[in-house]
């Protein structure tokens, strides 16, 4: 573990997949104008898991959707593999997401008309692919659905359905996979087990993940935790035990 | 992702269902009508090649002046009876046989006559060559009558009315009824007849009963066998009278079957347009579901943004479901069609229009019809919600409630809206009030005008929601407590969907006022012009009051003791400057029975003509008129009188000559009315006396001056019934419309229900919370439809210059009670689905 100083960017280890720099956003006009980034820069790297932590309204939410090409910044520009995304149209976007970029969404967000086997090949379905079998029988296998393939999402525990949204966000291999509060909706037990399967696809797979949360545990399986505050990058550490994460987090809400 | 459409078609089959009822209904009735007119069509068509199937020619009567050549009364002319010897006696021809007909009412055993509509055909043959293949009619049962008081009867009357051989049975054709004895049953072709009637008698007793003494009316002609049919046509052509011709029997048949298409024609028209309406409701219902369902999907749309879909992906996949709903909707409504086509016949027959019809016809435009235009309308509907999910950003995905952001066209709302109307209302006004245009044209100005004024009020009526279901909650607020209360806000919430929902049912009131308007506009003014005009005491007319009948009964009339006059208008055809027009007949008594406004300068008695055809043909009195008739005939008339005729219906037509011309030009003339004036005026007395005269005459009526305006108002209340019962499809298809919004609607509140079961409401207060809601919704509709048929009623009423507008409060207030009920019966399935909800499910429901 080390405690790396606030505000600089970490050094690209492996090549770095996104690059964010000098992220403002502000939503409404005049005098009741909401500044939810104040001037963000980050780099991830390949292979690396990194979580945003902050109190609600710290603009950490606000901070993936510009990541991840949802929303634009009033200022500044992200990169995914290279490419300016900030300017980009709908129909680029588009083709961004169907070849870089994974979603882990809080609510599932599954249909609930596919079976889990079904949902799973929808990305790879709407860019018109075929699922490498090999590959997608293993993912089902890694993601604990093996036995799990004809069933409906109203037929799957929560946990059940995160491992499917995940098993779907890993399909395509996205240079980038984006998960909002993947626990946020589960009990603690099944979080749990959903945040090991996080950690594993990284190890595993050396999916580049950036995870939003507020949940001390789930921040302490991350290579890095940035903490986000009043649209700002607060502190960053390396490694942490969930321990080291509430105590900053403490400091935060003081 | 064509899978992911049909997964979720599949998935949400109550919500797809929903959908598909406003078209399946739309299509049955597009089919129905189809199979419908097909049917009676092959009819008609089977029964016209039977008949003619054993001959090579026919040979019939040709009215010198054109038009109808059927053996109509005063249209074709018969022939003399010698022709047939003649006909027969041709080298070519190897035999002909021919008949005389009439129309003919058989008399029931109550002493009415059998008119269940269709009327009823007569003939007198040759019972010597009766059964002769060349005859179309076969004797079924016992033997062809041979004498005057004989007569046989159809295989449907005598199962039907259980008449048979050896039981007496009265007929009436052109003169008094006499009662024969039933000698055999016979049939005419293979198909159905309809409601028609069959009597037939020997050729003499024909001949004579018919007025048509050494006549026939038809002759069928045999070929020896090699002879060219050209040159067996010619043969005959040769030695037929000016009023006579000769068709191949194929094109006879045709010819025949062409006559009775011109009228199924009309019916298929008149029913398809009711389909058409059916649609346009149903593509209002479509549009507003597919935009519930699809707002309701937006976070499921953002997620297939996300995860790479691009928005015509999205737009792709709306639309095939859409294509796919409205292509299963319209292969059920297509086969809905077949049975809709019985009731439609059953409607048809309990309104007294009974046609023949032959096995159920199912051409393959019927189905490439339905199912074309369905999918069509589908499509078409869902465009605009399709483009709509296409505008879900993928970052609604994240976002908890996400509300579909509105159509990139949402700005310009009112202005297009407003444009739209002003459109509409100059269409209306322009087919309403410019003189200068052809009926024709205004009615068209009317019809696209309704249209688009249609569409602009749905696109106004989201503004107009809100207001409305204030006051229209009112009601329901004060006496529905909290629930009533809770309604009303709910109905306020989504203004368009409220407004899209009502305005379904806005098109459909709207029309039937439209319609009530009219027919009170015309009842009033019908009544108004028989105040002014009757001076009789009584009218004889035929038993429906708009047939015309033999003046055997107006004449059975003047012996009667008391009865001071007797005087009748006579109907028929005549060419005048070049066109063929209604004349009428009359005598000199008419002014004492039915007021008559002359122009000055006339002498009260015919030959008279109406103001505006004197003024078209610059005609005054003085002026010699020539008329040609039928037998071709020509009269020389001069003009006594000019009229200027009511506008709520005259008697007369525009020219009318005296009845003892009229009776020497028509071999056998009928009244339409005649006006009967007696000591003492109506009495129960006289009535009894006239009765009493009339007793030989069963399809005659008399009646006072107010049974006659009840008779002849019959005509209109049955077209008014007719009407309603065919527009209260569309009316059907609208509610489907409020079902569909109110189990959407709760759908989307569950967990707002399971709320407020939480907080204490009964399961009672929560069905009756979906009542008023549905009752609100369709009292918007009423609000916004009545109001709206009412003006549309007296620009139409203008347009067909018929200016008596007539505001049929009564009718409008049943219409009203009738939203009222359709609204709670709108409600029952969503409101017991509300009721049935598990509290605590509902507040887990994500």
């Amino acid at each position: 573990m080390a405690v790396v100083e606030e505000g600089a960017p970490a050094p690209a280890q492996r090549g770095t997949v996104v690059r964010a720099q000098e992220l403002t956003r502000r939503y409404g006009e005049g005098a009741t104008a909401v500044e939810a980034l104040r001037g963000v820069s980050l780099d991830v790297g390949a292979g690396e898991l990194v979580a945003v932590m902050g109190p609600s309204g710290s603009g950490k939410s606000t901070l993936m959707h510009i990541l991840a090409g949802l929303d634009k910044p009033t200022t500044g520009t992200v990169e995914i593999a290279g490419q300016e995304i900030t300017t980009l149209d709908d129909r680029a976007l588009t083709l961004l997401r169907r070849k870089h970029i994974g979603f882990v969404f809080q609510f599932f967000n599954l249909l609930p008309m596919l079976t889990a086997e079904e949902n799973v090949l929808l990305p790879l379905s709407i860019s018109g692919q075929r699922p490498e079998r090999r590959f997608f029988d293993e993912l089902l296998e890694r993601t604990g659905l093996g036995d799990r393939r004809t069933h409906r999402p109203s037929e799957l525990s929560g946990g059940q359905q995160q491992r499917v949204a995940i098993a779907r966000s890993l399909v395509t291999r996205p240079t980038i996979l984006f998960a909002d509060e993947p626990t946020g909706n589960l009990d603690s037990k099944t979080g749990g087990e959903i945040l090991e399967l996080l950690r594993e696809s990284v190890d595993a797979y050396g999916q580049t993940t950036v995870m939003v949360t507020h949940e001390a545990r789930a921040a302490a399986i991350a290579d890095r935790v940035l903490f986000i505050g009043d649209g700002l990058i607060v502190r960053e550490l390396r490694e942490a035990t969930p321990q080291q994460v509430l105590d900053v987090m403490a400091g935060l809400d003081s | 992702m064509i899978g992911v459409a049909l997964k979720g078609l599949l998935g949400r089959k109550l919500r797809a269902c929903l959908t598909a009822v406003a078209i399946v209904l739309g299509i049955a009735m597009v089919s129905g009508t189809y199979v419908l007119t097909d049917t009676i069509k092959a009819g008609f068509s089977g029964l016209f090649t039977t008949v003619y199937q054993s001959a090579d020619a026919v040979v019939s009567g040709k009215s010198a002046i054109g038009g109808g050549d059927e053996n109509g009364p005063g249209l074709a002319p018969s022939f003399q009876e010698s022709l047939l010897g003649q006909v027969r006696s041709l080298p070519d021809v190897a035999d002909a046989g021919g008949n005389v007909a009439y129309p003919t009412l058989l008399v029931g055993r109550n002493g009415k006559v059998m008119a269940s509509g269709g009327g009823g055909l007569g003939f007198g043959l040759d019972p010597k060559r009766a059964d002769d293949a060349l005859n179309p009619l076969k004797l079924v049962s016992g033997s062809w009558p041979k004498a005057g008081n004989q007569i046989a009867i159809d295989v449907a009357t005598s199962d039907k009315k259980d008449f048979s051989v050896g039981d007496t049975i009265g007929a009436v054709a052109s003169g008094a009824a006499h009662r024969y004895t039933i000698t055999g049953i016979v049939k005419l072709g293979d198909a159905s007849i309809g409601g028609t009637t069959i009597a037939v008698f020997d050729l003499a007793t024909g001949q004579k009963i018919f007025h048509k003494q050494g006549k026939l009316d038809t002759i069928y002609v045999k070929a020896k066998s090699g002879v060219a049919p050209a040159k067996l046509l010619d043969e005959v052509r040769g030695i037929l009278p000016q009023t006579a011709q000769v068709r191949s029997a194929a094109a006879q048949a045709k010819h025949d079957t062409d006559n009775t298409s011109t009228f199924t024609s009309i019916i298929q028209d008149f029913l398809l347009a009711f389909g058409g309406i059916a649609l346009f409701v149903g593509s209002f219902v479509i549009a507003n579901t597919l935009s519930i369902t699809i707002a309701q999907r937006t976070r499921e749309f953002a997620t297939l943004r996300t995860l790479g879909a691009t928005r015509r992906q999205v737009l792709r996949s709306v639309i095939l479901e859409a294509l796919l709903i409205g292509f299963l909707a319209s292969v059920v409504g297509l086969f809905a069609g077949l049975g809709l086509a019985k009731l439609l016949n059953q409607l048809f027959v309990a309104f007294g229009i009974d046609l023949p019809k032959a096995s159920t016809v199912f051409a393959t435009r019927t189905i490439v019809v339905s199912l074309v235009v369905g999918t069509l309308v589908t499509l078409l509907a869902s465009l605009r919600p399709a483009i709509r999910a296409t505008r879900v950003e993928p970052i609604a995905a994240v976002r908890e409630g996400a509300l579909l952001p509105p159509s990139r066209l949402a700005r310009f709302g009112l202005p297009f809206a407003l444009v739209t109307s002003a459109f509409a209302i100059a269409l209306l006004l322009f087919g309403g009030l410019d003189g200068s245009a052809s009926t024709k044209q205004r009615l068209i100005a009317i019809g696209g005008g309704v249209l688009i004024l249609f569409f602009s009020v749905a696109l106004l009526a989201p503004r107009v929601v809100r207001p409305l279901a204030r006051v229209l909650g009112t009601p329901g607020a004060r006496l529905g407590g909290p629930a009533g209360r809770l309604a009303r806000q709910n109905a306020m919430r989504a203004p368009a969907r409220t407004a899209a929902t009502a305005s379904a049912l806005m098109i459909g009131l709207a029309l039937v006022t439209v319609v009530a308007v009219l027919a009170a506009g015309l009842k009033n003014r019908f009544e108004s012009s028989v105040h002014a005009l009757f001076q009789a005491d009584y009218a004889l007319t035929s038993q429906n009051g708009f047939i015309p009948t033999g003046i055997g009964s107006a004449k059975a009339l003047v012996g009667v003791p008391g009865v001071q006059v007797v005087s009748s208008v006579r109907a028929g055809q005549a060419k005048l400057f070049g066109k063929r027009i209604g004349i009428t007949g009359t005598d000199a008594e008419m002014p004492k029975v039915i007021s008559i406004d002359w122009v000055p300068g006339s002498t009260h008695a015919p030959p008279f003509v109406s103001k505006d055809f004197a003024k078209k043909h610059s005609l005054h009195v003085g002026s010699p008129l020539t008329l040609q008739v039928p037998s071709g005939e020509t009269l020389h008339v001069t003009i006594r009188g000019i009229i200027d005729p009511p506008k709520g219906g005259s008697p007369f037509s525009d020219v009318t000559i005296p009845n003892s011309v009229f009776d020497g030009a028509y071999a056998n003339p009928t009244n339409l009315y005649s006006f009967v004036k007696v000591d003492g005026g109506a009495t129960p007395a006289n009535t009894a006396r006239l009765d009493a005269a009339l007793r030989t005459f069963p399809d005659a009526k008399i009646q006072t001056e107010s049974e006659f305006e009840k008779n002849q108002e019959k005509g209109i209340t049955i077209l008014l019934n007719l009407l309603y019962v065919l527009l209260s499809l569309s009316i059907i298809v609208s509610l489907f419309g409020i079902v569909n919004t109110l189990v959407l609607t709760v759908f989307e509140r569950t967990r707002e229900l399971g709320m407020l079961r939480a907080v204490g409401m009964s399961r009672r207060q929560v069905r009756n919370m979906i009542r008023h809601e549905s009752v609100v919704t369709a009292l918007i509709g009423a609000a916004l439809g009545i109001p709206i048929g009412i003006g549309l009623g007296a620009l139409v009423g203008h347009a067909i210059e018929y200016p008596a507008f007539t505001i049929p409060w009564g009718t409008i207030v049943v219409f009203v009670i009738a939203a009222v009920v359709a609204g709670l019966l709108a409600a029952i399935f969503p409101a017991r689905r509300a009721g049935r909800l598990n509290v605590l499910e509902a507040l887990q429901y994500e």
